[in-house]
């Protein structure tokens, strides 16, 4: 009896370390998983290191925008505030016109461009055409000192948002044309600080993704500003779910004089 | 005699005549496991424990207790986490006693900040919180989930002085922009062509906000904090501090006065709606608990005796009332936070033509702060005459709702308490802001976390709001209270 209970308690004590030390799926009798199953198994094992190598590369594409947005102060100290703000814009496969030029200095698609633009020294920008690149309202520093700046577009740009809006009101005096049409982080908020630009005459908000109630803005940005002329097309007004008529998908261009409205919006 | 069991690698010695005849094959080999488990679990180091403990309960021990879940408490979690410079250096513990946040300052006030101060401090703050919420999914973006948006509307503040003031408003704007805040000063011409809707009868000044100015949604603020601060290990916990522990110390001032100095050694966490506490051991404590935080300081015993021990925190709740208003003919969606020189605040809410309004009432009337009851009457006979003095639109207007919220108010001075109390060696204090909390809660919540971690402030210099000026009496005063 006691070489029973003897032996029980040995088998006990060493199938109490082995259900402590064990690993879960080793003592299955299954065979092994395939190996894409046990790669993901061993990622999901190594949960913060995963975590931290994916926030790793989204801090490091972060710091590639700010670093192409960086304050061009070495060029400005060399060659003045407005060859910086031109080498700015090239660098960034934008294009611009000096005031009084009318030849466009531009960037072409692998970023080369003509050196030229250093000829004309202490001209101010006034046109400027940064479409579909990173420009940030960190970049908007470099262009700060352009008060000559009548057109500014910004069409198609992934970094511009309600901030980068607030802080066009450094060209309240002279920018007459603005398009920031399909740029997706533009809200309703930052289209309120456009009030600013008292000088604005057409103002191009096309398709603006996160803009919820397209045509009630367009209505509250006419009365906003009275003597701009307002661009808002891509978007859809039906209504959809409420079975009212289908409306025309499209809106048309108005002249802030012309009362008489050419759409078909209940 | 032995029997080998198949289902495992090994072979155990069983004696046969106890297990007989009842078991067939994959029936042994459960209960043989269930018997394996028992058995382990029995042996120490094992994680089994015959006492059920209540999983609600925050952990024993705590290297930083944080009192307050508000937008300042979160924020000054998330920056202890972010300054921490290994991997769980700092254990955080959270305390807000009530998750729903049905009193709570936070989710409760009108959202907006402002640069407009006179006090250098709170535009240093105001700014750098600004610039904070400018890349704010840069700070406090959590991977695979929604980016935060704090649909903040760039709308910008507008204050109105008259002529007595108006020299006060020139002083405050060159101090606005040496601080480096954009405001522009606005003629009572100027106001008239930018803002037509606007009445300019007694106005001989405006100030102006152009950037970094505006109104956001607080309770999208405090859980982009929350989230992130637990996300990397700060904990939570529902429940209310009611008790301290502490070891005082006599010494001797210089003058030869006797002194009682105070170190908390633990915190007595009650769980809501039972008698079940945690005692937390913790190493600090801060003090964010915004409206109440007198009652902590009550409990350690600070605020009786004489002289500086008898120096009670000057933080009282405040009853503020903020009504929601519909005026189909107002101003436009270029409205600012406009806030007239009577005292009287509105700004837009949404784009139905709807409009938040409320003012601060006269020292003399504050309503009764036990309850969050709101007086309709009041919106009549204070704020709806100015209202409509100003913009001629706001005769027909109807309230369609209002709620009331507590203002932390320094009594002292209105001006945030950001510091060590002298006579309690580990406890950090960061309230007393008077309406200002949402908006500096972000720069605030930075400079207490290098207060705790680097022991001095290295980003914003904020000695000027220590605790120290209150036992002084030496008031910084904010001259722009709304």
């Amino acid at each position: 009896m006691s070489a029973a209970f003897m032996s029980l308690r040995r088998c006990c004590q060493r199938s109490a370390l082995l259900a402590v030390a064990k690993r879960p799926w080793s003592s299955s009798p299954a065979p092994s998983p395939p190996l894409h199953t046990r790669f993901l198994l061993f990622l999901a094992q190594r949960f913060y290191d995963v975590e931290m190598l994916l926030s790793w590369g989204h801090r490091q594409k972060r710091m590639a925008i700010h670093r192409r947005n960086a304050y061009y102060g070495y060029t400005k100290n060399l060659y003045g505030a407005d060859i910086a703000a031109a080498f700015y814009v090239l660098s960034l496969k934008g294009g611009f016109r000096y005031v009084g030029q009318s030849e466009w200095f531009r960037a072409d698609r692998r970023g080369k461009f003509n050196w030229d633009f250093l000829n004309h020294k202490d001209t101010l920008l006034e046109e400027v055409n940064m479409s579909h690149t990173v420009i940030n309202s960190g970049g908007l520093g470099n262009l700060e000192g352009q008060t000559s700046l009548r057109t500014l577009s910004l069409r198609g740009c992934p970094e511009v948002d309600d901030w980068f809006l607030a802080g066009l009101h450094v060209f309240q005096d002279s920018l007459k044309e603005l398009d920031i049409s399909h740029c997706p982080r533009i809200t309703v908020g930052g289209l309120a600080a456009l009030r600013n630009l008292k000088g604005l005459r057409r103002l191009d908000v096309s398709s603006l993704p996160k803009v919820s109630s397209p045509g009630l803005v367009v209505l509250l940005l006419e009365e906003m500003l009275p003597q701009c002329q307002i661009v808002a097309t891509g978007y859809d007004h039906s209504l959809g779910q409420f079975g009212g008529g289908e409306v025309e998908g499209q809106r048309e261009v108005r002249e802030a004089t012309d009362c008489v409205r050419k759409e078909g919006v209940l | 005699i032995s029997r080998p069991l198949c289902a495992t690698r090994l072979a155990y010695h069983l004696p046969c005549n106890s297990w007989n005849s009842c078991f067939c094959g994959s029936d042994l080999e459960t209960q043989l496991a269930a018997a394996r488990k028992k058995a382990s679990d029995a042996l120490p180091g094992s994680s089994w424990s015959p006492f059920e403990a209540n999983p609600n309960l925050p952990p024993e021990r705590a290297d930083i207790v944080i009192v307050g879940g508000g937008v300042v408490g979160w924020s000054i979690a998330y920056w202890l986490k972010q300054k921490e410079r290994v991997r769980e250096g700092v254990r955080v513990l959270v305390v807000e006693k009530d998750l729903t946040y049905s009193q709570a300052s936070t989710v409760l006030s009108a959202g907006g900040i402002r640069q407009q101060f006179s006090l250098p401090e709170n535009i240093h703050l105001s700014l750098a919180s600004a610039h904070f919420m400018r890349n704010i999914n840069e700070h406090l973006g959590v991977l695979n989930e929604d980016p935060v948006d704090l649909q903040f509307n760039h709308s910008g503040y507008l204050f109105l002085a008259t002529e007595k003031a108006a020299h006060i408003m020139e002083e405050n704007y060159s101090t606005q922009r040496k601080a480096g805040a954009e405001v522009s000063l606005l003629s009572p011409d100027q106001l008239r062509g930018k803002f037509p809707w606007i009445n300019t009868d007694g106005v001989a000044l405006a100030s102006y906000g152009l950037q970094n100015e505006g109104w956001f949604d607080p309770w999208t603020l405090l859980n982009a904090f929350r989230r992130k601060a637990i996300s990397m290990g700060a904990i939570q916990c529902c429940g209310e501090v009611t008790d301290f522990k502490y070891t005082t110390k006599r010494i001797l001032t210089s003058n030869g006065d006797e002194m009682d100095l105070r170190r908390i050694k633990s915190v007595k966490v009650q769980l809501p709606g039972s008698l079940q506490y945690q005692p937390v051991e913790c190493a600090i404590v801060v003090n964010a608990a915004g409206a109440s935080s007198a009652r902590l300081t009550e409990m350690l015993g600070v605020g009786y005796g004489g002289d500086a021990a008898g120096t009670q925190l000057p933080v009282e709740p405040r009853k503020r009332y903020v009504y929601v208003v519909h005026c189909p003919d107002g101003p436009g969606l270029d409205t600012p936070f406009v806030i007239d020189y009577s005292g009287v605040y509105f700004r837009r809410e949404g784009l139905g033509g709807n409009y938040i309004a409320g003012t601060s009432p006269e020292e003399g009337e504050e309503p009764d702060a036990s309850n969050l009851e709101v007086d309709h009457q009041f919106f009549e006979d204070k704020v709806w005459p100015s209202l409509a003095h100003r913009v001629p639109a706001f005769e027909k207007l109807k309230v369609t709702s209002a709620w009331a919220g507590f203002y932390d108010y320094n009594t002292f001075d209105q001006n945030a308490i950001i510091g060590t109390h002298p006579l309690v060696t580990n406890m950090y204090f960061a309230t007393g802001f008077s309406g200002h909390g949402l908006q500096h809660a972000p720069a605030a919540g930075r400079s207490v976390a290098e207060l705790i971690l680097d022991g001095n402030f290295t980003t914003l210099d904020l000695s000027g709001l220590d605790f120290r000026r209150i036992l002084a009496r030496e008031p910084m005063l904010e001259r722009n209270i709304v």
